[in-house]
């Protein structure tokens, strides 16, 4: 790297001359900094910033990715929001939100909040490794595990045989009522260990004093948690909540393994339809349009979500 | 009485959330010990386990070179973008940068861009590089969508550090290298470690660029060689559950021995 104080100082000069080098010497101080941040920025450029001015580009035209492109102005987004099989992915993603984010958050309250009163540490640290494992293990692994959960003489089945609700039993991701929940309990299964986890620790710096005097005002478990354990855990639920909701509009790793978007286009989403339409269908403008729009939709959900986390 | 009750109740839970975690993966693993070709259930007791299973599994998967390929895509990210994105944080926090403001918002979009968005382009940047089915078609992009995350990381310990200990290093005549190399990256280590192990994990976890990029799966990621395995595999369902758990081993194993510093790492990742 080059330092910003290796310009030559000007010191034995006469001071009409000095002017310049120090100007010189300023302005390589004032945009030296921009050398350390170079390296960074032309590789987020060269593979991220310019391949998605790329996308945009591509979502104006009509092409096989091969052959000639045709100028089609903003035809592939009226088809993303007209077609059914797009416009259903994004609303497939949307549905996901719920099990891939809500449902965790609200799991991982109630199990800290019972938590926080068992008082054993070994307990604590072993559990605390079990519950993160799902998030360690790849996502595609995750799923090749549930694939075999919800197949036909897989352990749901199983469990529900055993406990004389056969007439339940189904090969759960091959049914169309029951294919969409079934994929996002899988994301609901990766994340609630790691939510559990986080509001034990926010609840741990949750000053105890407050929680005596909620008691002392003759409060209950339900009013202790709305009133000091809720608020004091906001950060943790925002900054979680936008990680998950993320993960939720951009899957494509558990869709991909578990049902490739079947049955039909039950489970299809936006993350796979790109690769589909790009890959399998050419149609490389409209897998475009489409990419611009989840980049645009996650923005539109994301952004009002700090400002949540601001005001805390 | 109710003290006894508070008390069962929560280890209940604790022991269900626990039980609901691991099934999956007993399950997994009990599969995995069955008679190869037979279609067992999903939660069987192994009587004669088959441990030769897994074996067939690691030749199946030719899992030395699916390591080896792992090992090269993560030296190929890890230090580059830990290295990078240490310089950009340090001078986004410490220096007055004209214009840092722009490069700090331009990197900060990058943190909810999805991947997807730009796979195509990706592709064909790769195609045209002549990259594409080698390990470098999937190291190039990850260090650049790793970047705002990492960036975002290091600035923000280098926030914290007080800006005096560079301008006392300043005036004691310390160039900004110099500075940086002894003074700044030692004190930085918990910072930079802590992402290095998070880039780490998201690198042998990243799956989508893998089978996009590389169409051989020994050449890719470990979670990229699990999509061979898509939908359900009726022909070996045995051996398909050997090779998913042995894949899955070698970060488990990681984890477990940091444990540790691997929550703390994603916990703290996670509230950044």
């Amino acid at each position: 790297m080059v330092s910003i104080n290796a310009a030559p100082l000007p010191t034995l000069r006469d001071e009409s001359e000095a002017e310049r080098p120090v100007d010189r010497l300023h302005t390589v101080q004032r945009f030296g900094g921009w050398l350390w941040l170079a390296p960074s920025l032309l590789m987020y450029t060269m593979f991220v910033l310019g391949p998605l001015a790329l996308t945009v580009q591509y979502s104006f035209y009509s092409w096989d990715g091969i052959g000639q492109s045709t100028w089609v102005g903003l035809d592939n987004y009226g088809e993303v929001f007209k077609n059914p099989e797009l416009f259903g992915s994004l609303v497939n993603a949307f549905v996901l939100i719920i099990f891939f984010a809500i449902f965790p958050i609200l799991v991982g309250l109630v199990a800290s909040a019972l938590l926080k009163d068992v008082r054993s540490k070994a307990v604590g640290t072993f559990a605390r490794t079990v519950l993160f494992i799902p998030q360690i293990i790849p996502l595609a692994g995750a799923a090749i595990a549930w694939t075999w959960m919800y197949s036909e003489g897989g352990v749901v089945n199983q469990v529900l045989r055993a406990i004389g609700l056969e007439s339940l039993a189904r090969p759960w991701l091959g049914d169309f009522d029951t294919a969409l929940p079934a994929v996002g309990l899988i994301g609901s299964w990766v994340a609630f260990g790691l939510c559990t986890v986080l509001f034990s620790a926010g609840m741990g710096k949750i000053d105890p004093s407050l929680y005596e005097a909620v008691r002392l005002d003759g409060a209950g478990k339900v009013r202790e948690f709305r009133t000091i354990t809720l608020p004091g855990l906001r950060q943790e639920i925002v900054v979680v909540g936008t990680v998950l909701v993320i993960a939720a509009l951009a899957s494509f790793d558990i869709i991909y393994i578990a049902t490739l978007g079947g049955p039909g286009y039950e489970t299809m989403v936006p993350g796979l339809q790109i690769y589909r339409l790009a890959f399998t269908a050419q149609k490389v403008g409209l897998a475009s349009a489409l990419g611009v729009v989840l980049t645009l939709l996650i923005l539109v959900v994301i952004v009002p979500l700090q400002r949540l986390r601001r005001e805390a | 009485m109710v003290r006894a009750r508070v008390q069962i109740a929560p280890t209940i839970v604790l022991a269900l959330l626990v039980l609901l975690t691991v099934l999956p993966l007993v399950s997994l693993f009990s599969t995995a010990l069955q008679p190869q070709g037979t279609v067992p259930s999903g939660l069987t007791l192994p009587r004669d386990p088959h441990w030769g299973n897994f074996a067939d599994a690691w030749n199946a998967a030719e899992f030395l070179k699916l390591l080896r390929s792992t090992l090269v895509i993560v030296i190929g990210v890890v230090p580059v973008s830990v290295l990078f994105a240490t310089m950009a944080g340090y001078a986004l926090a410490q220096m007055r940068i004209p214009g840092g403001g722009i490069a700090f918002g331009l990197l900060i979009f990058g943190l909810t861009l999805p991947f997807e968005a730009i796979l195509i382009p990706l592709y064909l940047q790769m195609k045209a590089l002549g990259l594409l089915n080698t390990q470098l078609a999937i190291i190039l992009p990850l260090i650049g969508l790793y970047m705002p995350f990492s960036v975002f990381w290091m600035r923000s310990h280098f926030v914290n550090v007080p800006k005096e200990l560079t301008e006392a290093a300043e005036i004691d005549g310390a160039t900004a290298r110099h500075m940086f190399q002894y003074i700044q990256l030692p004190l930085a280590v918990p910072a930079w470690s802590s992402l290095a192990m998070l880039l780490f994990l998201w690198t042998t976890n990243q799956f989508m660029l893998a089978i996009v990029l590389i169409s051989d799966p020994t050449k890719r990621t470990l979670a990229g060689a699990l999509g061979a395995f898509q939908g359900e595999r009726t022909t070996n369902v045995v051996l398909v559950c050997a090779v998913s758990l042995l894949i899955i081993t070698p970060t488990t194993l990681a984890f477990l021995a940091l444990q540790r510093h691997f929550v703390k790492a994603l916990l703290q990742g996670i509230a950044k």
